[in-house]
């Protein structure tokens, strides 16, 4: 199992490695480079020829590349166009408005989709399911804006419970970061509920065939005890893969959540060095949303093959 | 009165997906009663696996009991609860399933699932229950009985594995037992132990059982009595002995013609004259990853004759087959088809060479497109081959169905509406558009009733006379190969054992391996099963279990006359006998088993 661990650690870091290439060629792409934007409209071609040979962008690519990813592996992400300041300073404290939206969120969605999975499992076909289903196809089918701005009207604006804008500051005690909190975490829970649910019951209604299950059963069991006991432990593969997705989408796809609610995350800084061509910071924050990404898949496979017992214990 | 369980009048309906309810078991009533075994034996679709369920007031997903009365212990458990049925299963009466591979959960520990059912009805605390079924173990013979609990279903043999099923329904100590089909899935060697701790325990406990199965010979072993089903009414019911010696139904009379006589008391085809040779398998090693499961394998199929290849599930011979087709590519050695050298892989023969060798797979299920007609399905290999088109593809496709004894105008019909045996001749004439030199049988006639595999076999006999067409035939059951084939390979972990002309292969002198084989089949004789189970041979077999790539003998760890120090270490020598028999065996010729 070792074995497998360890290669599927080595695919992980061969994947980020590729991100790493294609983030890198992908700036290289844009139009102008990083002299054309620090010098912006004022430039001369003299002033641009100085400035590229003092930041050594006449070298090729393939050198800048190695420059770039060995800094990066040092933990040196670069020095922001924009502020002039460590990208990776800029970042740090944006990471972590991010992190804590995203999991509060997870703790919040992932326990509650797996419960309301197996629950609408158990009663497949009944009220409880068919409610479920079309409450959660909904919300899949209604964009997270409008979950948002709908959220929104109605608790902040109108009932006035909670705050309209996620901006917290140190001092706020618990229940303040509560009303600041509540509805971006809602918004970005019920836009990953539906997906981790449909799932968990999908994986578990499949094992319901199984000869396993009849014969559980047949032992005279009751279905709550079939589902969870018998069904879960073998549905874990499928459920932790999307699991693993949906966390990665929370990390790299909360722009709208953010931008909505006012919260200073990762994504907004994103979006903030685009509109500036801040390339160092564009390529940081790529390199940090892949990085997550390929963490959390990995993870969640790692997990799977660690809940397999086939692999755990070989003959 | 007596009885463990009495039903009456039980009627059971089924519905397709989407389909009305449609009548399955009509009217049935039964009864067994303590310490009494009742087989109930049919062909599949006559309902008994339904019948059996029933008497735990269970029925599958897609059916229901309309109508009639079950009553276990003295009670009618049709007029309990939901809540109060649940908590009779499990308790007064437990079930054991098919396959134990497939009924045993993957992701939890054997011991758990073995004293589940006792536990959650409050039979006992774990600890007793734990002390309990070790106790079990130890009377069902396992290895191990104090760990074997602590191991996932992945890590013991499927044997081993059916026996612990055994002990899992006997852990409540239930008043009635339903097996259904316990030892199908088993090989014949390892059906022996598993029959054999069956019967013991219904015996010692005093369990009512209800045995189903369609396997005949089996019956004779383990009931005191048979009920006869089919289309889900009771054709004849009747002591054992009555059944099987002076059937009074028709229909009961048809299945006992087609239980086919022991392997050594069929009339041998004669092995035909020197024929050109069609498929030359010469000293093949070949395996999947990093395991070798085939080692050093020299076979021969002539031309218009049938080689049979026997042996365990797992010693190779789908590999064989596989290999053969250039499925699965060989790692060393050479085939040959039609006098030329194939290469290794499927895609890199040449059309003609694909032409000649044609396969045949078990499940005629799965081998068939269900989203394409007959048509397209026989006529796909027309057009690629024949290059046939239009109305000669149309009534090629015709001659075809005509060929396997199917009317013409099945051509417009889909997998889904022909039955098991209808489904394995459109495979056969499928392999026949091809028009091949050889088709290789993985195991066509294991999936089917005795009755329609019989057919089957008639055809494919009809078929060579006819066609000229060479078979190489896989399967495990030994008799049909009696009766089919003109020469033998016995496999065994991969090599060859014993291999030559069918007559000579199936009397004496045997490989110690064979003669386990062939005195492991049952016998329709009442305590056949207490005689064999107790000889040194099958001892001996049941003690180890089948190791691949041994580096000496593979069959020392299992042979009652393994000469240690010799056979364990050394490839045994094969040993050319009279009448083309070869043996690969440390015995002298003289020393082989005789009987």
């Amino acid at each position: 199992m070792l074995r497998i661990i360890s290669t599927r650690l080595a695919q992980g870091l061969l994947t980020l490695l590729l991100a790493s290439i294609i983030i890198f060629s992908a700036t290289e792409i844009l139009p102008g480079d990083v002299a054309e934007a620090i010098l912006g409209q004022s430039r001369t071609e003299e002033a641009l020829a100085a400035l590229r040979e003092e930041m050594g962008l006449n070298r090729p690519a393939i050198v800048r590349y190695f420059d770039w990813l060995g800094g990066m592996v040092q933990g040196d992400l670069g020095t922001s166009l924009a502020t002039k300041r460590p990208v990776a300073d800029m970042i740090e404290n944006r990471m972590w408005n991010t992190l804590r939206l995203a999991l509060l969120a997870a703790a919040i969605s992932v326990p509650l989709s797996v419960a309301l999975g197996l629950w609408s499992a158990m009663r497949a076909g009944g009220r409880v399911d068919k409610t479920l289903a079309m409450t959660t196809l909904a919300l899949i089918a209604v964009p997270e804006f409008f979950i948002g701005l709908i959220l929104m009207k109605v608790f902040a604006v109108e009932l006035r419970w909670f705050s309209a804008t996620a901006n917290t500051r140190p001092y706020f005690d618990f229940s303040e970061n509560f009303r600041a909190l509540a509805l971006p975490v809602a918004t970005l829970s019920f836009a990953v509920l539906a997906h981790m649910m449909r799932m968990t019951r999908s994986s578990v209604i499949n094992i319901f065939t199984s000869p396993y299950m009849e014969m559980a059963a047949l032992k005279g069991l009751p279905k709550r005890r079939l589902v969870v006991r018998h069904a879960l432990p073998n549905a874990l593969s499928p459920i932790l893969t999307v699991i693993a997705l949906n966390l990665s989408y929370m990390v790299s796809g909360v722009i709208i959540v953010e931008t909505i609610f006012g919260v200073p995350g990762l994504t907004r800084l994103l979006v903030d060095g685009v509109t500036l061509r801040d390339i160092p910071l564009i390529q940081a924050c790529a390199m940090i949303f892949g990085a997550v990404y390929i963490l959390l898949n990995l993870l969640a496979d790692i997990l799977s093959i660690m809940a397999n017992p086939r692999l755990r214990y070989p003959k | 009165m007596n009885d463990i369980i009495t039903i009456k009048n039980l009627k059971i309906e089924g519905r397709p997906p989407g389909g009305e309810y449609v009548s399955i078991v009509k009217d049935l009533s039964l009864n067994v009663r303590k310490g009494e075994v009742l087989a109930l034996i049919g062909e599949s679709g006559s309902g008994k696996s339904t019948i059996s369920l029933a008497a735990m007031g269970f029925a599958r997903p897609g059916c229901r009991i309309a109508g009639g009365e079950v009553w276990l212990n003295g009670r009618n458990i049709m007029a309990l609860s939901p809540r109060e049925r649940h908590a009779l299963r499990g308790d007064e009466v437990s079930y054991v399933a098919q396959s134990a591979a497939a009924s045993f959960n993957p992701a939890l520990r054997i011991g758990k699932q073995v004293i589940e059912a006792p536990l959650w009805h409050g039979v006992g605390d774990a600890a007793a229950l734990t002390a309990t079924t070790v106790e079990l173990y130890r009377k069902l013979d396992l290895p191990n009985p104090e760990t074997v609990g602590q191991k996932f279903p992945h890590q013991v043999s499927g044997g081993q594995l059916q026996r612990l099923m055994a002990a899992m329904a006997m852990s409540c100590g239930p008043d009635l037992l339903i097996l259904d089909e316990p030892t199908t899935a088993l090989d014949v060697t390892t059906q022996i132990e598993v029959l054999k701790a069956f019967k013991d325990i219904i015996r010692d406990q005093g369990t009512a059982a209800i045995y189903v199965t369609h396997d005949l010979a089996v019956v004779a072993q383990v009931a005191d009595r048979i009920l006869v089903l089919k289309n889900g009414e009771m054709v004849e019911e009747g002591s054992t002995d009555q059944i099987l010696h002076n059937p009074q139904h028709e229909y009961t009379r048809t299945l006992m013609a087609a239980v086919r006589p022991a392997p050594h008391l069929v009339d041998h085809v004669r092995a035909s004259a020197a024929q050109a040779t069609v498929v030359s398998v010469r000293n093949v090693t070949a395996g999947y990853g990093a395991l070798t499961i085939l080692s050093d394998v020299s076979v021969d199929v002539r031309a218009a004759s049938v080689v049979g290849v026997i042996g365990e599930s797992g010693c190779g011979k789908s590999t064989l087959a596989r290999v053969v087709a250039g499925l699965t590519p060989l790692r060393a050695g050479k085939i040959m088809l039609d006098g030329q050298v194939a290469a290794p892989n499927l895609n890199d023969r040449p059309r003609a060479a694909l032409k000649d060798c044609q396969i045949v797979f078990q499940m005629a299920d799965t081998a068939l497109n269900p989203r394409q007609r007959i048509n397209d399905i026989l006529g796909r290999p027309l057009e690629f081959y024949q290059g046939l088109k239009g109305s000669a593809r149309a009534d090629r496709v015709g001659d075809l169905l005509e060929l396997v004894d199917l009317p013409r105008n099945f051509a417009s019909r889909y997998p889904g509406e022909l039955s098991g045996g209808q489904k394995q001749r459109i495979n056969l004439a499928r392999a026949l558009a091809a028009d091949p030199k050889v088709i290789l049988c993985d195991e066509v006639t294991s999936a089917l009733d005795t009755v329609v595999a019989a057919g089957v076999i008639e055809l494919l006999k009809s078929l060579k006379d006819k066609l000229g067409v060479a078979y190489m035939f896989i399967s495990h059951d030994l008799s049909t190969v009696a009766s089919f084939a003109d020469e033998v390979v016995v496999l065994y972990a991969g090599r060859v054992v014993e291999q030559g002309p069918s007559k000579a292969v199936f009397s004496p002198p045997f490989h110690p391996y064979t003669k386990l084989l062939l005195s492991s089949v049952p016998e329709m004789r009442q305590g056949w099963l207490e005689g064999v189970a107790d000889t040194s041979e099958a001892k001996a077999a049941s003690a180890g279990s089948v190791v691949i790539g041994a580096k000496g003998c593979p069959f020392s760890n299992r042979c009652a006359l393994a000469i240690v120090g010799t056979c364990e270490k050394t490839a045994p020598p094969i040993r050319e006998l009279p009448g083309r028999l070869q043996i690969a065996c440390h015995l002298p010729a003289a020393q082989l088993p005789l009987t």
